[in-house]
């Protein structure tokens, strides 16, 4: 596997009045060829903010990075000038958002809107430009491009809308894609369509996204591998299934816990109890300590370093140290750790404990 | 759309025909007679007016006269004017008017605009505070002092340009349309700044970003377009300005004018001549309105298809 | 991914479970603000809002005790006294307000000329009024006709666009239609044939002002009704019995409050303009009654000698409407943070 993206030891703050807000605190991981790489976390836990400072899309007034690189084909992101920048938006990397009511200029066709990626960034004239537009609409799943590539974007419903966006994202085959929560504001049905269409393109393309998401079903459903952010930082990354079936973190295990599931009907839906940190004074420990029934004397003290659990997959958790006391995950995390393999609750068919 | 503006033609000719009966009878109310004026006239003038508008009759029939009158495009005799029609009157003032008009116009919402987009492209910073303050100046300084003193310093004073009048080819124009287009420049200045730094923070305008487009694409291919159809909206209000603002000023510089002419006959209680100008402010109100409500419509692909509500 | 296994001294303590109330983090820290608390708040941080305000009060100190600062009444006609330029005691051997004036082109000192030996701080007119008394008469005046005439356009547009919104069907419709066609009326002609029917004097301005002049309230009182009115707060207290009269002024009136203070603010200034405005192309307030309009309107006629008359009523309205701009943008911003940049 290729490293195509590496984020390491980012630092980014945004200067408001009320003072600095520490956005991002230390956020190292890297994104392979072809790969989706899910990233999950709470509102605030600094995902969008993440992706956009990979795309330096944060008002340059106010937001400021402070430490760290972004590279990406050996190039920092966070140090080349914004000219150069403007090449990769678009062409290398570009970006589907949240909401496809708002994320299309109302009054420019969607024709232009797709055209204006191509003619910016390849060397293809109108006619040319035009036709792979119309491919494009088609490839996204447009019926009748051809008339409706002159039409505004109020003449289109939420879900074609958010097509659209993907076909514009697409329009250069850029080399990363970030989705940043692209199905939040989509009927569930229409949900559906856009993730099928998103793992369609992928596999057609070979382009590696950055998924967005606080929905972990839909984690499962398209990611590769996932990272889990809290408070401006990766508590927990590893493959989908290391993160489903084995996690370490307790907050990881909160957010599995509070995810409805049709086995379990009559069971009480948990919630991780409190709310985020506060950025402008980020505790000093563990950011999720505070909320944690697992909390240690040290998690007020320090933040814990990544534990290796294997060779894919690492939690910051002080739970890992080898002093640390043994504990309990909640009982609907142990349900999930029984059935992986390499986890200490497996059992396996026979029924014996490893 | 066809039925929308056909209703709103409807509506049109309802408040014109509402404010030529209003302003029929209040006149009647008036103090002053305009018999007074009447009496300048000479016998076959008299004769001529009392057959055409029917002084000596009753005053509903006076209404009727005048109403059928108007519908022909005929707004009346003038009494103080020596019996002077009042289209004639007013058709020999319309050019100062509207050449002051135009210019203040056209200068003020460019010179707005431009300085609105400065504002919010260099959203708090000295760009924006300047032309910010600006923009408070221009809506809270009224177009008569302004205009007094613009006359008192360049002309005046510095005798850079002339104090008045109607008879220095473009020279003269210059003073009074620069007092006149403060009113369109501070309002559109202070609207765009408002429109633009809010479609600056518009996600499509982010998606634009990632789209690789760089910021003069932004703020002039997808930002300036989206923050200038709703200056439309606020062509109304500023043209009623300029009509308010030519009042003053043309009174000001002496420009022979519509606006000076309105105020002159307010002075001579010269009735004819009043409602003749109150109708014609008001036809033109009103179409700059109506024309402002179809323009949304046809400019914003939003709202083109539903035309509006009704 | 580093593998940061530091062996660094860490004690058997430091693993100890700590138990945390997680209710603790829930708690909330700000105390709860009263409306008034939040917007003052607001406003407090608009620099230019706050001098606005001092400003202002400034100017209304002066119109009210303006006129008995120097012992000049605003309506003593003295001729021997006439077109005195400023002077003022203490700052008149600073070249300003020193009692020079302009006589057939040449700088002279007009108080020694005359033999004058009292002091007109801003001067005095063709008739030897003093201009300092009949600025802040004048200033009186005009705050007096813009502060009635907003608070009428306020009572009628509150009342009528509430109305209208609150009851809806035929009522509103028949109201709507009315306003439809009394907005197209330009408020200028209105304003001017009102005035011309009526005699001329303060009410009539105040009349004429405020004929049109609720309509946009109206709307807006309107606008906010029908948004609050269906909003599932309002419906909950109807569904617990409440009656017309309190959904009104426990629900929606409160919820309307900021925008209509708002736009009142923004009421006096237009209400100030169009006093001096009619005052001064003729047909408002007659003489001998001063308003800043008149003032401006007199001054303006002796501009080309006697500046100063124009200049101080030019700069007390100038001031005025800066400040009740100011004023309204910042409560604007401070109380409606969907209207906000």
């Amino acid at each position: 596997m290729t490293k195509i993206l590496e984020v390491k030891d980012l630092e980014l703050s945004f200067h408001t009045f009320a003072g600095e807000v520490k956005a991002i605190r230390g956020v190292n991981f890297d994104l392979h060829k072809g790969e989706t790489l899910a990233i999950v976390g709470e509102s605030g836990s600094g995902k969008s903010v993440t992706t956009k400072s990979i795309m330096r899309l944060l008002p340059e007034s106010s937001a400021e990075y402070k430490n760290g690189e972004i590279l990406f084909e050996g190039k920092d992101l966070t140090k080349i000038p914004e000219k150069n920048m403007q090449k990769i938006r678009g062409k290398d990397i570009s970006m589907i958002f949240q909401d496809p009511m708002t994320s299309l200029n109302p009054t420019m066709t969607i024709g232009r809107q797709i055209m204006e990626p191509i003619l910016k960034h390849q060397k293809l004239n109108k006619s040319e430009a035009r036709k792979k537009t119309i491919e494009l609409l088609n490839l996204v799943g447009i019926p009748n491009a051809e008339n409706r590539y002159k039409m505004y974007p109020h003449q289109f419903s939420g879900g074609q809308r958010q097509r659209i966006v993907i076909a514009i994202a697409l329009a250069c085959n850029p080399k990363i894609l970030i989705a940043d929560e692209p199905t939040t504001a989509l009927d569930v049905t229409i949900q559906a369509q856009i993730l099928e269409l998103m793992k369609d393109i992928q596999k057609k393309t070979d382009t590696s996204i950055i998924f967005i998401t606080h929905d972990l079903g839909v984690v499962a459903n398209v990611a590769d591998r996932v990272a889990v952010m809290y408070g401006g930082r990766i508590v927990e990354i590893g493959t989908v299934d290391e993160i489903f079936y084995n996690p370490q973190h307790p907050y990881t295990w909160g957010l599995l816990s509070s995810m409805p599931s049709m086995d379990l009907e009559d069971q009480k839906l948990y919630a991780i109890p409190g709310t985020p940190p506060d950025l402008l004074n980020p505790p000093k420990g563990d950011a999720f300590a505070l909320r944690s029934e697992y909390a240690m004397r040290i998690d007020m003290e320090r933040r814990a370093p990544f534990f290796k659990v294997s060779e894919t997959h690492y939690a910051a958790t002080w739970l890992l140290h080898p002093q640390a006391p043994q504990v309990e995950p909640p009982a609907l995390v142990i349900e999930r750790m029984k059935t992986f393999k390499g986890s200490r609750y497996y059992v396996d068919q026979t029924g014996g404990t490893v | 759309m066809v039925k929308y503006i056909g209703k709103r033609i409807v509506y049109m000719f309802i408040t014109l025909i509402l404010i030529a009966t209003a302003s029929f009878f209040l006149m009647q109310t008036l103090p002053g007679s305009p018999i007074a004026s009447y009496n300048k006239l000479n016998d076959t003038q008299k004769a001529i007016v009392e057959k055409k508008y029917g002084i000596d009759k009753p005053k509903p029939v006076q209404y009727a006269i005048y109403m059928k009158n108007l519908a022909k495009g005929d707004l009346g005799t003038s009494f103080v004017f020596k019996g002077k029609s009042v289209n004639d009157l007013l058709a020999k003032r319309l050019k100062p008017s509207l050449i002051l008009g135009a210019q203040a116009m056209v200068f003020g919402t460019i010179v707005g605009i431009l300085l609105g987009m400065l504002a919010a492209l260099k959203h708090n910073t000295f760009w924006d505070y300047g032309s910010t303050f600006l923009a408070i100046l221009g809506i809270s300084i009224p177009s008569f002092v302004f205009a007094s003193l613009l006359q008192y310093w360049i002309a005046s004073e510095w005798h850079l340009l002339p104090v008045g009048l109607w008879n220095d080819g473009w020279k003269s124009s210059v003073l009074p349309s620069l007092a006149l287009a403060m009113g369109p420049l501070a309002l559109s200045a202070r609207f765009i700044r408002t429109e633009m730094i809010e479609v600056l923070n518009s996600d499509y305008i982010v998606l634009a970003k990632a789209k690789g487009a760089n910021g003069f694409e932004i703020a002039f291919k997808h930002a300036f377009r989206n923050a200038l159809i709703p200056l439309i909206t606020v062509l109304g209000p500023l043209a009623a300005g300029l009509v308010t603002g030519s009042l003053v000023v043309e009174q000001i510089f002496a420009i022979p004018g519509i606006g000076e002419q309105f105020v002159s006959s307010i002075m001579t209680n010269d009735h004819a001549t009043i409602m003749g100008t109150t109708l014609m402010f008001s036809a033109f109100l009103i179409v700059v309105i109506f024309i402002v409500d179809i323009l949304y419509g046809v400019i914003d692909p939003r709202i083109r298809v539903s035309g509006g509500k009704g | 991914m580093r593998n940061e296994n530091e062996q660094e001294k860490l004690t058997p303590e430091d693993f100890e479970r700590v138990t945390i109330d997680a209710h603790h983090s829930e708690r909330i820290e700000k105390p709860s603000l009263s409306f008034w608390q939040d917007a003052w708040l607001g406003l407090r941080k608009n620099k230019a809002a706050i001098v606005s305000m001092v400003v202002l009060l400034l100017v209304i100190l002066m119109a009210l005790i303006g006129p008995h600062l120097n012992g000049h009444a605003g309506d003593t006609q003295n001729l021997r006294h006439a077109n005195l330029p400023p002077k003022i005691p203490g700052i008149e051997a600073t070249g300003f307000f020193d009692g020079d004036g302009k006589l057939a082109g040449k700088k002279v000192d007009l108080y020694e000329m005359k033999k004058v030996d009292e002091y007109y701080w801003f001067g005095t007119d063709g008739l030897g009024r003093d201009l300092f008394t009949r600025l802040w008469e004048g200033t009186r005046v005009s705050l007096f006709i813009a502060f009635v005439a907003a608070a009428i356009d306020m009572v009628i547009g509150v009342a009528y666009g509430g109305i209208s919104g609150y009851f809806g069907g035929r009522t509103d419709d028949i109201m709507q239609r009315i306003v439809e066609i009394l907005i197209g009326i330009p408020t200028l002609i209105v304003v001017i044939l009102m005035i011309m029917i009526m005699d001329p004097g303060i009410t009539a301005i105040i009349v004429a002002i405020t004929i049109t002049g609720w309509i946009g309230m109206s709307r807006i009182v309107r606008a906010q009704t029908l948004k609050y009115k269906s909003q599932e707060f309002v419906l909950a207290s109807r569904t617990l019995g409440a009656k017309d009269g309190k959904i009104i002024t426990k629900h929606l009136l409160p919820n309307m409050l900021g925008i209509i203070i708002i736009n009142t603010m923004f009421t006096i200034p237009n209400a100030i303009f169009f006093e001096a405005f009619l005052s001064f192309i003729g047909i408002g307030l007659q003489p001998p009654a001063a308003s800043l309009g008149t003032l401006i309107n007199d001054g303006y006629k002796v501009m080309e000698n006697q500046p100063y008359v124009l200049l101080f009523p030019a700069i007390v309205i100038s001031v005025l409407m800066i400040a009740f701009n100011l004023i309204g943008d910042g409560l604007r911003d401070a109380l409606d943070p969907k209207m906000k940049d």
